[in-house]
This record gives structure tokens, C-alpha cells and sequence, in this order.
């Protein structure tokens, strides 16, 4: 499971910097939501790999650790993922803005001179 | 003296703002008036806050000078800590003096083209604020992307072509840059299992073999994402073109942005990477030596080729971010209090600059021809005035007259708060702790930074030559006293620094103590008890490792 997970992030992310290097803005942010994908699910899986295991305690009981999920990084990939969807829908109204201005989606605002 | 209210005034400087912009946002134009007093009072709200914060630090109220607020009563390293020492609170205050500045500049202009300025200007704040006050990495994070969709919404305030493309590349650079914090925090916290910066400060000198050196790799992309934001040469790319386009009273706080990076950059290594870190001692420091000489002389050759002011305003707070860099990394002790001082002096001088361009602009294109510009594409319903009332006398002789003082300053010549910053560090460079020779990164770092000072020298003396000698048949620009005072009040404050420069470095020597102590550090943030509730909490687990496997 770690081989898949690993390739899988590493594939999305390495997908995500080609685009992001690309002279369109779309293509851009579209570099950067598959780049923020790849590092959510990398925060994820630094708090290891669990299959069917709980991340909240049981009331009452002192917690056997071995059994649960860290819930700590469940907690800071919805911040990530919240923070990032924002940020990202505010790119996507510069981009549409820099395109009405500038009437190219070129990311220098002016088409390369050939 | 006890009084447990004091504490929570670590708080104030992060929700002042945050309550504040948040009444504003449903405000229209119409109240514009109000929404400006309203900023403005935060404004004071919170020097009278970080003025107390360093009377409460420096005074004695709290043992070791740090005060400590485990946000919601949890303790640490469980909940989210905030620190406040004298570095942190002298921060605030630095914030709260350039805000009020900017914010005063805006009151005829800036503050009434666009609709959520004010809104804006304070999330900003509160983002930076949170950034100084924060010891819980994470949280850190939420600040600085606080900070940063604020400052994407300022640098594109009085929105025309030229600030959407410096957007664009701004916002696609920082959004890359929150990703690295991301990676770098997540590896943190798979190799340490805490985000506390006092909880990781006590564990990574118990790290060993593979866990060590990927906590290394982690704190090598977190510190990437600060050095983005701190410019460090080759990060540091995008910052003369935003600075030269965001409007003035912005660029202010932009430049404050910048220090913010190397502010963490600062703590993060004499506290996690200190002597007593094991095997994670002195981490970095050449990476930062080095990395930062090469942005004074990226910084020094982008001076000596533009002339636009702007621009050299950029360049000028790269080099100052290069020189604090290599501060940093030079890691020697007596080194820090002078690197301090430059920090807020350098900050001042550069922000007054950029206030004063404006200004000076104005000489060149006369009237509003570049309020006109900003407007061209903009749906204002009610069209900004000229500001009216009585201008100010002798526009002229000001304006030369603070600009030459904006030279002296950002160049470090004497009288002024730039030359004591360089006398400071050139002392320390000279005299090394054990009295033995000065190394040659000692003498390149000196060689660099007289070389930077006489290039911005040239330059800024080229661009006062063309504006004030030698543009010709000029006609005095209209000032008003709203715009002037801001300008006044830096240059004041860089003076006072001057006359107050004993005091002050007597308050950042002890400053810089505190924040090269992390046994200190670590005692009083793990050790600050949680109130005692109305509840009793049950068995509650004594240590991470007991929760976690």
C-alpha cells in the first residue's frame, strides 16, 4: 500500500509542476490544484497508514493507541484543504480579471512575440 | 503584581483586527468616514497593546520575560500556545507603527478607491500580528495564508493591468510557496510527532539515523517557503515587481511581509537549531551565510540597473533581507542584537521611501494623471477628489529633503539609524566571541555590505539628480498634511531610533538573549498551567507518546 500511495502522490505532483511551468494561466492553476492535492494527501499519510481505524476515543476509557488512527493530521488536511480551495478560487478571479484586461491568458499578460 | 486579565492582552493584537475588519466588511462607501476612524482606532488599539506587551515583558511582570496563552485553556504541546517576549512584542509594535503610518497616508487617496480596503488592511494585520505571536507551526501556517489572501487582495487594490500581472505571478508564487509549508510541517511532524515549537525544540535532539535526516529534509522545504516570502536570492524574483506595482500604503506592509520570513527564519533557528539540538545543531546556517551574500549582491546590481524608484525600493529591501539572511546564518551571538536593529531600521527606511515615491511621482506626472491610470479600469461609483484643503508649504524642499534622508538611511550613512546599524554589526563582525581571528565569510560579509551601501549610494543619488536637479521648468506638487505626516513620522522614529540608539540595544540584547536560551523557551511553554476548569477532566494523558503510537 505504501508503494502505491507513494507513486500515486508522486505522480500527481510531479504532474502539478509541469503545468504550473506552463505559459497559460489555466494550465497554471490547474498545476496548483493537483500540486495541493498531492501535498494533502501527503499530510495525510504522514500520520502513517491506517485501514479501519477510528480517529476519536471512546468516552470514559483510557485509549489503546494501537488501534486508532492519528487524528491530528485529519485535522490539518480539512485546514489545508479549506485554505487551499479559497486561495485557489481567488487565482481563478485574477485570472479571469488579468484575461479581461489584458484580452491573452498568457501568464506575462502579453503573448510571447515570436 | 498578579493579574491574570494581563495575559490575555496576548490576544488583543490578533482579534482587534479580525473583530474589526469584520465589521467593516458590510459597510458601504457611503460610511467611508466611519470605516476609516474605525481602522484607524484598531490601529492605535493595538500600539497601546504592543506598547504594554513590552512594558509586561521588559518590566518583570512575567518570569524570563515571556508570556505564555494556551489558546482555549488546552496545554501544551496539546493546544495551540502563543508567545510573547520581547522580540515578538517589539515586532508588534514595529507592525502597529507602520500600519498607522500607511494607514494614515491612504485617508485622502488610497482608502477611497475600492471597497473592502479598510476590511483588507486589517486581516493583513492580523495575519502578521498572529505570525509574530504564534509557537505552534501549524498555526502558523493559518496565519501566514491569512496574511497572504489579505496582501493578494491589497496588491490589487486600485486594480489596473500592471497590478493584475503582478498578481498573477505573486499569487501563483505564494500559493507554491504554502505548498512547501504544507510538505515541510507534515515531514516535521511525521519524524518529531509535534508542531509545537518548544515540544520540537525539546525532541529533536533526541533524533537519530533516518528520522533525523528527514526532519532535516522537512525543515529544508519549510524553510524554503519562509525564504520565498523573506526574498532570499533565487526565491526573491517576484518582489521588485510587486512592490513597483501594489499602491504605496500596501508596499508598506509588503515590506513588513518580508521581515515577517526572516523573523521566523530567526527563531525557528536559534531555537530548534540550536547548539543544544544534537545532531541537528547549527542546521542550515552556511545555506543562509551564504545564500544571503548572494542576495545583497542580487539585490546591489538590481539597484544599480533600474530607474524606476519603485523598483529600487525592491531591491533596496532585498538587500536589506540578504544582509539580515546572512546575519542569521553567520550564527554568531553578538551578531543578532545589531542584526535587530538593522531589521526595524531598515524596515522604517524603506517603507518611507516607498511612501515618499508617491510623492515625488507626482513632481514628474503632475495632477492625478496616475490616479487616472489606476482608475481606468475601475467602476468607482463615486469618483475620488483631489485632495482639497490648504497644501503644504515649500512641497519642494520637503520632498528633497526627506528623500535625502531616505539615502542616508537605506544606504547606512551617517547621522541617521542606518549608520548605527552597520557601526553595530561591523563591531560584532570584527570582535568574534573567543577573541580569535575575523574568518573570511567574516570579511566577504563586510566587503558586501559597504559595496551594497555605496551602489544604493549611486543609485538613489542618480535618481535624486534626475528628479530634482535636472527635470527642468517644474512646478511644485500639492502635498496634503495627510500624506506628508506619515513620511514625517518615519523619519522621526528613525531619528528617535538614533538619539534612543543606547536604550534600544540594551532592549535587544536582552531580547536576543531570551531567544538563544531555548531551555528557557522550552521550560516555559511546556510548563504554563492550564486554568483550572469548572470541570474536572478525566485521566487526561500526561504525554503525546501515550496517544500516540
Amino acid at each position: 500500500m505504501e508503494l502505491v500511495i507513494s507513486l500515486a502522490i508522486g505522480i500527481v505532483f510531479a504532474s502539478g509542476i509541469w503545468l504550473v511551468l506552463r505559459p497559460r494561466s489555466f494550465q497554471v492553476l490547474a498545476g496548483l490544484m493537483l500540486m495541493s492535492y498531492a501535498v494533502n494527501l501527503f499530510i495525510f499519510v504522514m500520520g502513517r497508514l491506517w485501514v479501519d481505524a477510528a480517529p476519536l476515543t471512546p468516552a470514559g476509557k483510557t485509549p489503546d493507541p494501537a488501534i486508532l488512527a492519528d487524528p491530528l493530521p485529519q485535522a490539518l488536511v480539512l485546514t489545508a484543504i479549506v485554505i487551499g480551495f479559497a486561495t485557489t478560487a481567488l487565482y481563478l478571479v485574477v485570472m479571469i480579471g488579468s484575461r479581461g484586461l489584458t484580452g491573452t491568458d498568457h501568464v506575462d499578460g502579453k503573448e510571447p512575440e515570436l | 503584581m498578579n493579574l491574570p486579565w494581563l495575559d490575555h492582552l496576548i490576544l488583543v493584537p490578533i482579534l482587534l483586527p479580525l473583530l474589526v475588519g469584520a465589521a467593516l466588511a458590510p459597510l458601504t462607501q457611503g460610511w467611508r468616514r466611519l470605516k476609516f476612524w474605525l481602522s484607524y482606532a484598531s490601529v492605535l488599539g493595538m500600539l497601546a497593546t504592543s506598547l504594554a506587551l513590552i512594558q509586561l515583558t521588559d518590566g518583570g511582570h512575567w518570569k524570563d520575560g515571556m508570556g505564555v496563552y494556551l489558546a482555549a485553556n488546552w496545554s501544551a504541546p496539546f493546544g495551540i500556545a502563543l508567545l510573547a517576549d520581547r522580540l515578538s512584542s517589539l515586532m508588534l509594535l514595529l507592525c502597529a507603527l507602520l500600519a498607522l503610518a500607511a494607514l494614515h497616508f491612504t485617508q485622502m487617496r488610497w482608502g477611497r478607491i475600492g471597497v473592502h480596503f479598510h476590511t483588507l488592511f486589517q486581516f493583513l494585520l492580523m495575519g502578521i500580528n498572529g505570525a509574530f505571536l504564534t509557537h505552534d507551526l501549524f498555526n502558523l501556517f493559518v496565519f501566514f495564508e491569512v496574511m497572504l489572501a489579505a496582501s493578494y487582495g491589497l496588491v490589487l487594490h486600485g486594480y489596473n493591468a500592471e497590478r493584475i500581472r503582478a498578481s498573477m505571478q505573486y499569487i501563483a508564487i505564494n500559493l507554491a510557496a504554502a505548498l512547501l509549508f504544507l510538505l515541510g510541517t507534515a515531514l516535521i511532524y511525521a519524524t518529531t510527532g509535534t508542531l509545537n515549537m518548544a515540544d520540537l525544540a525539546a525532541r529533536v535532539p533526541q533524533l537519530r539515523g533516518d528520522d533525523l535526516s528527514l526532519f532535516k529534509v522537512g525543515a529544508s522545504v519549510l524553510a524554503l517557503a519562509f525564504l520565498t516570502k523573506g526574498a532570499m536570492w533565487p526565491l526573491g524574483f517576484w518582489l521588485p515587481t510587486t512592490y513597483a506595482a501594489a499602491s504605496p500604503p500596501v508596499a508598506v506592509m509588503l515590506v513588513l511581509m518580508t521581515k515577517v520570513g526572516a523573523y521566523i527564519v530567526l527563531r525557528m533557528s536559534l531555537l530548534i537549531f540550536s547548539g543544544s539540538a544534537g545532531g541537528a545543531a547549527g542546521f542550515g546556517q552556511e545555506a543562509l551565510l551564504y545564500g544571503g551574500m548572494a542576495t545583497i549582491v542580487f539585490g546591489a546590481a538590481g539597484m544599480l540597473s533600474t530607474d524606476s524608484a519603485g523598483r529600487m525600493a525592491g531591491y533596496g529591501a532585498i538587500i536589506s533581507s540578504g544582509t539580515l539572511l546572512a546575519v542569521i546564518g553567520y550564527g554568531q551571538a553578538s551578531l543578532v542584537t545589531a542584526g535587530l536593529y538593522y531589521l526595524i531600521g531598515s524596515t522604517i527606511a524603506v517603507a518611507a521611501f516607498l511612501l515618499l515615491i508617491e510623492l515625488i511621482d507626482r513632481i514628474r506626472t503632475p495632477r492625478s494623471a496616475m490616479l487616472a491610470l489606476t482608475m481606468e479600469a475601475y467602476a468607482v461609483e463615486d469618483t475620488p477628489v483631489e485632495p482639497v484643503g490648504r497644501g503644504v508649504p515649500a512641497a519642494m524642499a520637503f520632498l528633497s529633503l526627506a528623500f535625502a534622508a531616505c539615502a542616508l538611511m537605506i544606504a547606512g550613512l551617517p547621522p541617521l539609524s542606518g549608520f548605527v546599524a552597520k557601526f553595530g554589526m561591523f563591531h560584532a563582525l570584527l570582535n568574534p566571541i573567543d577573541g580569535s581571528a575575523v574568518p573570511t565569510a567574516g570579511w566577504t560579509l563586510m566587503t558586501l555590505i559597504i559595496l551594497s551601501g555605496l551602489i544604493a549610494v549611486i543609485s538613489m543619488m542618480r535618481f535624486g539628480v534626475r528628479t530634482f536637479w535636472a527635470s527642468g521648468a517644474i512646478e511644485a506638487p500639492k502635498l496634503h498634511r495627510s500624506e506628508v505626516a506619515p513620511v514625517l513620522f518615519l523619519l522621526g522614529l528613525s531619528v528617535l531610533m538614533t538619539v534612543q540608539a543606547n536604550s534600544l540595544f540594551g532592549y535587544l540584547a536582552r531580547a536576543s538573549d531570551d531567544i538563544r536560551s531555548p531551555a528557557t523557551t522550552i521550560e516555559r511553554v511546556l510548563t504554563h498551567p492550564a486554568l483550572p476548569g469548572p470541570t474536572t477532566p478525566t485521566t487526561p494523558a500526561t504525554s503525546l507518546d501515550e496517544v500516540m503510537p
